[in-house]
């Protein structure tokens, strides 16, 4: 139950992702001027005839993110007095300090208009966040706590996965500084810049935008990598194997989506919905990264397993109370 | 737990109230003590009207400038309602002549020396109306007050994007609002913007005396009470940029002057 509850509070901050990225691509970031209020309305009396033109992303991306945020109590209340295992416990208090830390840059930057240092950071701890909820998803998961078969144990592909994953955040760094800097469009064309192969001038914006169009290929580079070890050297394993195709699927859609932007001129929808693929990119590459740690983890403290004698792979799950915190 | 995240919030939302009425009340702190100020600033000698003279003149473009942006107001109806035929944006204002441009602000940019002007009359206004801004173009002086009007049934909020005076951003959600605003420091030009309706833009030249004009849609501008000298004007067009020239006024002299702009190469269109 809790973890259907932290899939749904991950799958609730996709949608956040999406209203925010929203926002930047509308250029609606300053249609409500004051924060916490809305035009001096509390925010959640504020009328929705009132929700007009850009007001409507900025003031529902406010109203999502506070219903994310109030999942997130639930969800921290939730693992506080449910989960065994103590770190995962405070992990969930870590998620909540997050939100809460997001909630104030968001506020912060309308009340400074916006500066790009501040923005950025909203960007970046966003992505931080919502790597926290899958990562709790992650951990609840009924697959997770069971090791019914040994988990992965693979130094290589634990370097590559984790190089992966810290490439593509850097990458997605990069990206919303672009994205907040106005720098979308500093190189006009693709796959030419310029009609080079490289650009033939350059500008501190010119330089963000290079940036990240080569971390693009680092990032494809890395992802290629992670995913052909999993299927030359884990190809039985499907918990591997399934997000590394996965993540093939979506890195091929990334790179689609972001030549899509600079050749429809930054399209609202394309473009959001390229910052929201990032994000998936990002969450696959942390799924395929903590598994590759699993083995690390030990065991699950606090949770004995019970394997069912007559299913062989099945699992019931007992929390063990008197261990809690013996182990630790 | 619940009870510690709840004070969070809470301490955070009092924070930030503290940080917003602080930002409020320093805003209208500073141009009040410049406005009482700038009588004083200048110190030199007053114009005198027996000698005056003026600077009257035209502004034109040379070449076809391309066609001004369609705007696409159908976010908010009350923006639709209010403008039921196709919507452009104000970029050039070319009169029926095909060469005269309209909303070009023309001032004296040097040469001015030492003298002290009779603080503003009046206030300067603009009105948020029919979804846009009204004037599109205009000058004020450093110290006068601005009157910043909602006269639409929605919302909007006015964005002051100067790099020389305090950033300000203002919602004026209900119609008949009214806020006032002064610059400080003088500044060509501060934008406007709208960020709830982005089509809505406008501009003000800020300026430490009163030698300033924007061309009509004849791209008829005037500029008068100017005393005997030699000064460089500067004309400045929102997307053609600014060109100057030097004049030479005599005692009760009136010069024409002709400002042209290059219309963009095609190829920059946007
Ligand atoms: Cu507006």
């Amino acid at each position: 139950m809790l973890h259907r509850f932290s899939k749904f509070l991950a799958g609730c901050t996709v949608l956040l992702i999406l209203a925010g990225s929203l926002v930047t691509s509308n250029d609606a970031g300053l249609s409500v001027p004051d924060w916490p209020t809305s035009y001096g309305w509390n925010m959640f009396t504020f009328p929705p005839s009132m929700w007009v033109a850009n007001i409507l992303y900025e003031h529902g991306h406010r109203l999502i993110a506070s219903s994310v945020g109030f999942l997130t109590i639930i969800m921290a209340a939730w693992l506080w007095f449910a989960e065994p295992r103590r770190w995962l416990r405070w992990f969930g208090v870590a998620a909540l300090g997050a939100v809460i830390a997001q909630g104030a840059l968001g506020g912060l930057t309308v009340l400074f208009f916006l500066p790009a240092a501040i923005s950025t950071a909203h960007a970046g701890l966003a992505e931080i966040f919502f790597c926290m909820t899958v990562a709790i998803a992650l951990f609840t998961s009924p697959r997770w706590i069971a090791s019914g078969a040994e988990p992965v144990d693979d130094a290589l592909l634990r370097t590559v996965a984790t190089t992966t994953t810290v490439l593509i955040y850097a990458q997605i760094l990069v990206g919303a500084t672009m994205r907040h800097t106005g720098a979308g469009l500093a190189i006009p064309d693709f796959p030419w810049m310029f009609g080079h192969v490289i650009p033939d001038h350059w500008s501190n914006a010119i330089a963000i935008h290079f940036t990240h169009r080569i971390g693009a290929l680092l990032v494809t580079l890395a992802v290629l990598a992670t995913a052909t070890h999993v299927w030359f050297h884990h190809g039985d394993r499907r918990e591997l194997t399934r997000p590394a195709t996965l993540i093939l699927l979506l890195v091929a859609t990334q790179v689609t989506l972001g030549a899509l932007t600079v050749l429809t001129q930054r399209n609202v929808w394309i473009n959001s919905v390229h910052v929201v693929c990032g994000a998936l990119v990002l969450t696959t590459s942390l799924v395929i990264t903590l598994r590759t740690w699993r083995v690390r983890f030990s065991d699950v403290r606090g949770v004995r397993l019970q394997a069912d004698p007559r299913r062989g792979d099945e699992v019931r799950l007992k929390p063990d109370t008197t261990s809690i915190g013996a182990r630790a | 737990m619940l009870r510690n995240a709840w004070v969070g919030v809470l301490g955070m939302a009092l924070a930030a109230s503290v940080v917003a009425c602080g930002g409020g009340s320093q805003e209208a702190a500073k141009p009040a003590e410049s406005a009482a100020a700038a009588p004083a600033a200048g110190g030199g000698q007053k114009v005198d009207p027996a000698t005056a003279g003026s600077v009257k003149g035209t502004v034109t473009v040379d070449g076809a400038v391309p066609k001004n942006d369609a705007i696409k107001m159908n976010a908010d109806p009350v923006c639709v309602k209010a403008n039921t035929s196709p919507q452009f944006q104000e970029t050039y204002m070319v009169g029926a002549d095909g060469k005269s441009l309209g909303n070009v602000f023309v001032y004296v940019k040097d040469g001015l020396g030492n003298y002290s002007y009779d603080p503003p009359t009046g206030e300067a206004t603009i009105d948020q109306k029919d979804c846009r801004y009204h004037p599109h173009v205009f000058g004020m002086r450093v110290g006068q007050t601005l009157t910043i009007v909602n006269s639409d049934p929605t919302l909007h909020n006015i964005h002051a994007m100067p790099k020389g005076n305090a950033e300000f951003n203002n919602g004026q959600p209900i119609q008949g609002m009214k806020m006032t605003h002064t610059f400080s420091a003088k500044e060509v030009m501060v934008p406007f913007k709208c960020d709830v309706h982005g089509w809505m833009n406008a501009y003000v030249g800020v300026l430490d005396h009163p030698y300033f004009a924007i061309s009509d849609k004849d791209g008829k501008f005037d500029i008068s009470n100017l005393p005997p000298g030699t000064y460089t004007l500067e004309a400045w067009h929102e997307k053609l940029g600014t060109t100057t020239q030097s004049v030479t006024i005599g005692p009760k002299e009136s010069k024409d002057v002709t400002f042209t702009f290059k219309a963009p190469a095609a190829a920059t269109t946007n």
